[in-house]
């Protein structure tokens, strides 16, 4: 109990000390603070990608790509095999008893991003008229759909917000033809708002395509069962070399190659930025320790023990480094959370685009960062404090 | 230079502190060193284009096929005096998708276009001839143990053999490497002979991903890329011709603003050490205004005085910056073993250590100013008499 009330009691006095070494605390602070505030920014930009990517698709539907082809731009489906797929019992029907399957052209076009020329690889679409019962979380927001056969487009509301010329009634040049821009939708922040979409066989004619990239289909039976049959029946079709995956799964390993580069980026800035800022913090705990020297060996002559000076070393360190957390998550917050942004995602070769995501986990992981920092800066200052006998303290002071 | 001895002295007067501001100072220099290296491998591209060079693609976009047919009307405008082409192969190796670029290359008008490859006469005349060779960069080389004369089998995630399959094999005839470590990155590639690809394939015969045009004049660049534009205008296959390092810097944008993010992360760093050793520095000269003032005693100047103190913050940013951008250089070549040749070699540039020496200029300052006009000012008399 006197060890605790020993703790308790230099601690406070520690703590209102503070403000008068205002200069050397805020050093650990605002160290901290950019520690903390770079590694949650680099992070949330993962996250909001990897976010994107992962809420798009349903485990309710499957994509069908050809055997071999990780990736749709990759993947080639003929047309008469696009059909076979369409037929099989695997995929749910309509109430007027079509299938819902959706076969799809995935090309890329070339758009500047808003105020600059050089192109970027910008990914249009073109599905066929299920797509939009398939796709139920797909809306438009701005105009009307496509017609069929016709040249025009609706535009993922993100591509609309990056890229130069996509705002409805706009027209953009594809190859062999003018488009008209119809419509805007939205899906939910996925990765098709990312994405121009329009109708397949006209995007076929027009990119003088004679088959597709992929297969969406809505699954007759959602359980690992029906997903089990569906891949037996295309097994047993030699017509067909074709891999059905859920569209999380398939969507989840888009994000491989950006998702782990951030993340090395990230880590690796961040401990840089931390051995760094833990050399500032040991340099302030060794000089808040000098400046109370007397004042320790004076609590130590009369009777304070060596512990409690340890601890209330540490908890000051910890103390500054959770405001430095704090306030390096919050600026992080202020500053990213929501920002957009648009990069070449590896896997696919195109543009999507993503908003930074600051969340709750991220903050957490800064101020575990922070503390750690605040650890190892107070650790050795403390143990100093501690063993410094009492008259050498008390005599060159 | 006499008074080094005196700042080396005031320096070290206490030890510790000194030592760990110079850490701070290091590891943000290292920091910088590091992440200017991912800058210039991300410019790279850029770098090491040849002013000399145009690519043509497809106008909408670069994954559309352009007729290999256009080669011999390319070749007749004025201005330019060779041609190559290549398409992308789509490689997957041990099942990875893109672990390395292929492309399927014509052998004698790719190596005459890139004469920084260098490869040995014997191998280039053996990849000339077999109509399935291919030949492959040193570092790829080294990184999957291949050997010369071997079967290469690659799998396509994109062109199927006429049989439907996606699994072709190569003859593995020969190695090229580059000196230049910018032009090093781009030599992580398998070039195979079109002469078999082109047969062999289902789709697609006949064309070809993209030009490569040599010129005569590198200021006719733009003059000759319209001409080119041109003759294709309104053609099926309307083509896009940019000077290479353009392409190179078109492409790298596509990324997004990479410059811009790095420059954000060590504008923090650096804020962060600003206030780091600012903090140190102001709290330094403080303990020493009674010995600063003896120094005026004995009639150094205010502005020598001045001098010293910035000199020492100078000593301090020239150490931690040196020592960092050293430690920068030794680090790198473990990253690039670490990424196993994933990413394009890091090295650093030597611009890069002109940059660093600027910004230790620009901190030194920022740092030692402040304290340095202070005791500019300073008056003896106040200052023996403890009246700060």
């Amino acid at each position: 109990m006197t060890w605790l009330n020993q703790v308790v009691q230099i601690t406070l006095v520690n703590l209102m000390n503070v403000p008068r070494r205002l200069g050397t605390s805020l050093v650990v602070v605002v160290g901290i603070a950019g520690v903390v505030g770079v590694l949650v920014s680099v992070l949330a930009m993962g996250e909001g990608f990897r976010h994107t990517l992962a809420s798009t698709g349903r485990p309710t539907r499957v994509i069908m790509l050809r055997a071999g082809s990780d990736a749709e731009m990759s993947s080639g489906i003929a047309r008469d095999q696009a059909t076979v797929l369409g037929s099989l019992p695997g995929v749910a029907r309509d109430g007027a008893g079509r299938p819902l399957v959706s076969a799809e052209l995935f090309v890329m076009v070339d758009l500047p991003r808003h105020g600059q020329t050089d192109p970027n690889n910008v990914p249009v679409r073109g599905v066929q008229p299920a797509a939009f019962a398939i796709r139920d979380e797909v809306r438009i927001v701005e105009g009307r759909r496509f017609e069929r056969g016709v040249r025009e487009v609706i535009v993922g509301r993100k591509a609309a917000r990056e890229f130069a010329g996509l705002g409805v009634g706009s027209r953009i040049a594809f190859r062999d033809s003018d488009w008209t821009v119809v419509g805007m939708f939205e899906s939910g922040g996925d990765v098709h708002e990312s994405e121009i979409w329009a109708d397949a066989e006209v995007a076929m004619s027009a990119f003088r395509r004679s088959g597709f990239q992929s297969v969406t289909a809505t699954l007759a039976d959602p359980s690992q069962a029906g997903l089990d049959a569906l891949k037996a029946s295309i097994a047993r079709d030699r017509r067909l070399s074709i891999n059905a995956l859920r569209e999380p799964e398939y969507y989840a390993k888009q994000a491989s190659i950006l998702s782990r580069l951030i993340g090395v980026l990230g880590y690796s800035v961040a401990t840089f930025m931390a051995i760094g800022a833990t050399f500032g913090a040991l340099n302030c705990m060794y000089s808040a320790i000098a400046s109370r020297q007397t004042e320790i060996a004076t609590l130590r002559a009369i009777g304070f023990g060596g512990a409690p000076v340890v601890v209330s070393v540490m908890i000051e360190a910890l103390a500054l480094a959770l405001v430095g957390g704090a306030l390096g998550g919050a600026l992080a917050y202020i500053y990213c959370d929501g920002a957009s942004l648009s990069t070449l995602n590896f896997n696919t070769f195109s543009q999507v685009a993503f908003d930074f995501r600051v969340t709750a986990g991220l903050l957490v992981q800064g101020l575990v960062c922070a503390l750690l920092i605040g650890a190892a800066g107070g650790l050795l200052p403390a143990i100093r404090a501690a063993r410094l006998p009492v008259t050498v303290a008390l005599r060159t002071a | 230079m006499k008074y080094l001895p005196l700042l080396w002295a005031q320096l070290f007067r206490r030890k510790t502190r000194t030592v760990l501001t110079v850490l701070s100072v290091l590891v943000a220099f290292l920091l910088f060193g590091l992440l200017e290296a991912v800058q210039v491998a991300f410019e790279s591209g850029a770098d090491s284009a040849d002013a000399k060079r145009l690519l043509t693609t497809a106008r909408y976009s670069i994954i559309e096929p352009l007729p290999m047919a256009y080669a011999s009307r390319i070749e007749r405008v004025p201005g330019v005096v060779g041609i190559a082409y290549a398409d992308w192969f789509g490689a997957k190796y041990q099942n990875e998708s893109n672990a390395f670029a292929v492309f399927a290359v014509d052998p004698a008008r790719y190596l005459d276009m890139y004469p920084e490859f260098q490869i040995d006469p014997a191998q280039r005349e053996a990849f000339v001839k077999t109509r399935a060779g291919a030949v492959v960069g040193q570092r790829l080389m080294e990184r999957y143990g291949w050997k010369v004369g071997q079967k290469l089998p690659l799998a396509s995630e994109i062109h199927a053999k006429t049989d439907g399959s996606l699994d072709w094999e190569f003859d593995l005839v020969g190695v090229f490497d580059a000196e230049d470590p910018a032009v090093r990155a781009n030599t992580e590639v398998v070039l195979i002979n079109v002469a078999y690809f082109d047969e062999a394939r289902a789709v697609g015969r006949g064309k070809t991903g993209w030009y490569i045009i040599r010129i005569a004049e590198a200021d006719q660049a733009r003059a000759v890329a319209a001409d080119i534009d041109r003759i294709f205008l309104n053609s099926p296959d309307e083509t896009k011709t940019a000077p290479e390092k353009e392409f190179a810097l078109g492409f790298a944008k596509q990324i997004g603003d990479m410059g811009a993010l790095v420059t954000r992360i060590l504008i923090a760093v650096f804020f962060t050490i600003l206030i780091l050793t600012g903090n140190t520095m102001a709290q330094s000269i403080r303990e020493r205004i009674p010995e600063l003032a003896i120094l005026k005693t004995l009639g150094f100047s205010n502005t020598a005085v001045t001098a010293l103190v910035l000199g020492e913050a100078g000593l301090l940013f020239f150490i931690g910056a040196g020592l960092g951008m050293l430690a920068a250089v030794a680090v790198l070549p473990v990253v690039n073993g670490g990424t196993g040749g994933r990413f394009p070699p890091l090295f650093v540039d030597p611009a890069t250590w002109l940059w660093a020496a600027g910004v230790a200029v620009v901190m030194a300052l920022a740092v030692g100013l402040p304290p340095g006009l202070r005791v500019h000012r300073l008056r003896i008399v106040d200052a023996l008499a403890g009246h700060r």
